[in-house]
């Protein structure tokens, strides 16, 4: 049962790529996010909050296809993109990781907007009157501070990024070794006579990783706030 | 010298405070709802007046006729709160460091060894925030805010939240603060007995108002209430 074939290697791999991809490079602009969102007041702020969440609310395959239309190779950005800098995401694993980056964004901010929340905003304050200006502020108070709920964001963030799949296919399609992750790989399993074991296995893989990302980020956390609450 | 003219609205409440002061020690004395808190956070450029000038040593820091508000982090102004406001996540060794990294001083062990003396928190900066007890935290806050070499230091009701017993361990500090360290201060509290030690001027305020403004015999006889 447990030998897992090349081609399955190699989409759980892929998997864990692009999901790691998709989390590091969400996780920056998902902070400066919820930053904004959380300590500033703007025109125009609820409109952006419901954007960023517009992809939990819409239907995967719809975020696909507007991507495929933006970054697809004919699309607006995808084709400058292409042109400029020979940079085509539509069909390829980094276009994968884009489509799993903006279906996680929502998850990533939502934790992070609220652990910001609740720093003190009279710590960040005490720290301006010893002379630290707004941007040291947020990387040596609030930033550290709201580690525990950045960790819960990644964790959350990268678990929907390696489940995703309406989004993934639609946008970069089920290419064995180029875009077949885990999802696609166990859905063209299970359209194949045959495929039963394998799609178990890959399963069983899923279950593995959510597992260790839940039980990591539980670890972290506990470590973050014992740090943080420095008892 | 500190020299304040502002006025400030807040909601149903306002702020209209003017005078000048040369004293060592500025005490702002005052019931609870006299604009203490809200002037102190003026001068500490915490909170904009509407209109006024506030000028520390000549050098304005809010002149509104000409647009001028120096953000707090540029003020050099030292703050020590009543919560003391530690940062739970530095230990007290970082805790009281963070003013001289974020002003990149040069690292002076002679100074920081004086405060730390002087204060007495020379065994506690090993330990976090959280295993203080309440007297211990305002004598590091009040560390911190003085190693950030300020060339003002607001106190705002430093005592405020211990018990009697822990202001007596802390007030012979603050006594020896005021005499041994170069640091011109502006003290608030409604505690005439704690003015009267301390301060060496007492701007009076009601209600927004300074209602008297003098020397430490301005104050109410210890027996009597703060003014209301």
């Amino acid at each position: 049962m447990f030998d897992i074939s090349p081609t399955e290697w190699t989409a759980i791999q892929l998997s864990l790529r692009v999901a790691a991809v998709a989390t590091l490079v969400a996780t920056p602009l998902a902070v400066a996010l919820a930053w904004l969102l959380a300590r500033r007041e703007f025109w125009g702020k609820s409109l952006l909050d419901a954007l960023v969440h517009l992809p939990l609310v819409l239907p995967p395959v719809v975020t696909g296809y507007l991507l495929l239309l933006t970054f697809g190779r004919r699309g607006l950005v995808g084709a400058f993109l292409a042109d400029h800098f020979g940079i085509v995401l539509a069909f390829r694993w980094t276009g994968a990781a884009l489509a799993c980056g903006i279906m996680a964004f929502p998850l990533l901010v939502r934790p992070i907007r609220l652990s910001i929340e609740a720093v003190d905003h009279r710590l960040e304050q005490a720290a301006g009157t010893l002379g630290a200006p707004p941007w040291r502020v947020f990387l040596t108070i609030t930033l550290p501070l709201a580690m525990p709920g950045v960790l819960a964001g990644m964790v959350l963030g990268f678990a929907k990024a390696i489940g995703e799949f309406g989004a993934t296919i639609t946008f970069v399609s089920n290419i064995p070794g180029e875009t077949q992750t885990i999802s696609s790989a166990i859905y063209s399993l299970i359209q194949t006579p045959d495929g039963d074991r394998a799609a178990l296995r890959l399963v069983v893989v899923s279950i593995v990783i959510a597992l260790a990302a839940l039980v990591g980020s539980e670890w972290f956390a506990r470590r973050a706030s014992k740090r943080l609450h420095g008892n | 010298m500190l020299r304040v003219d502002v006025s400030k609205q807040l909601g149903e409440f306002s702020v209209e405070v003017s005078f000048a002061s040369e004293g060592r020690v500025t005490g702002l004395f005052g019931a609870s709802g006299a604009g203490k808190t809200s002037l102190i956070n003026m001068i500490a450029g915490l909170l904009r007046p509407d209109r006024g000038i506030i000028a520390v040593d000549g050098e304005a820091l809010d002149d509104t006729a000409g647009g001028l508000h120096v953000p707090a982090h540029r003020r050099r102004i030292g703050y020590v709160f009543q919560d003391a406001r530690l940062f739970p996540h530095l230990d007290v060794r970082q805790n009281l460091d963070y003013g001289r990294r974020m002003n990149r001083l040069a690292e002076d062990p002679a100074l920081q060894a004086r405060v730390t003396d002087l204060l007495d928190i020379g065994g506690l900066l090993d330990r976090r925030p959280g295993r203080l007890s309440g007297g211990e935290r305002q004598r590091v806050a009040l560390g911190r805010a003085l190693l950030a070499q300020p060339r003002l230091l607001l106190l705002d009701e430093p005592l405020g939240s211990l018990d009697e017993e822990r202001k007596v361990e802390i007030l012979p500090y603050l006594e020896r603060l005021r005499d041994e360290a170069s640091v011109p201060m502006v003290y608030v509290s409604h505690d005439a007995g704690e003015m009267r030690r301390l301060a060496t001027q007492v701007v009076m305020l009601r209600r927004g108002r300074v209602i008297a403004f003098g020397g430490p015999e301005v104050l109410p006889s210890t027996a009597a209430n703060p003014a209301g």
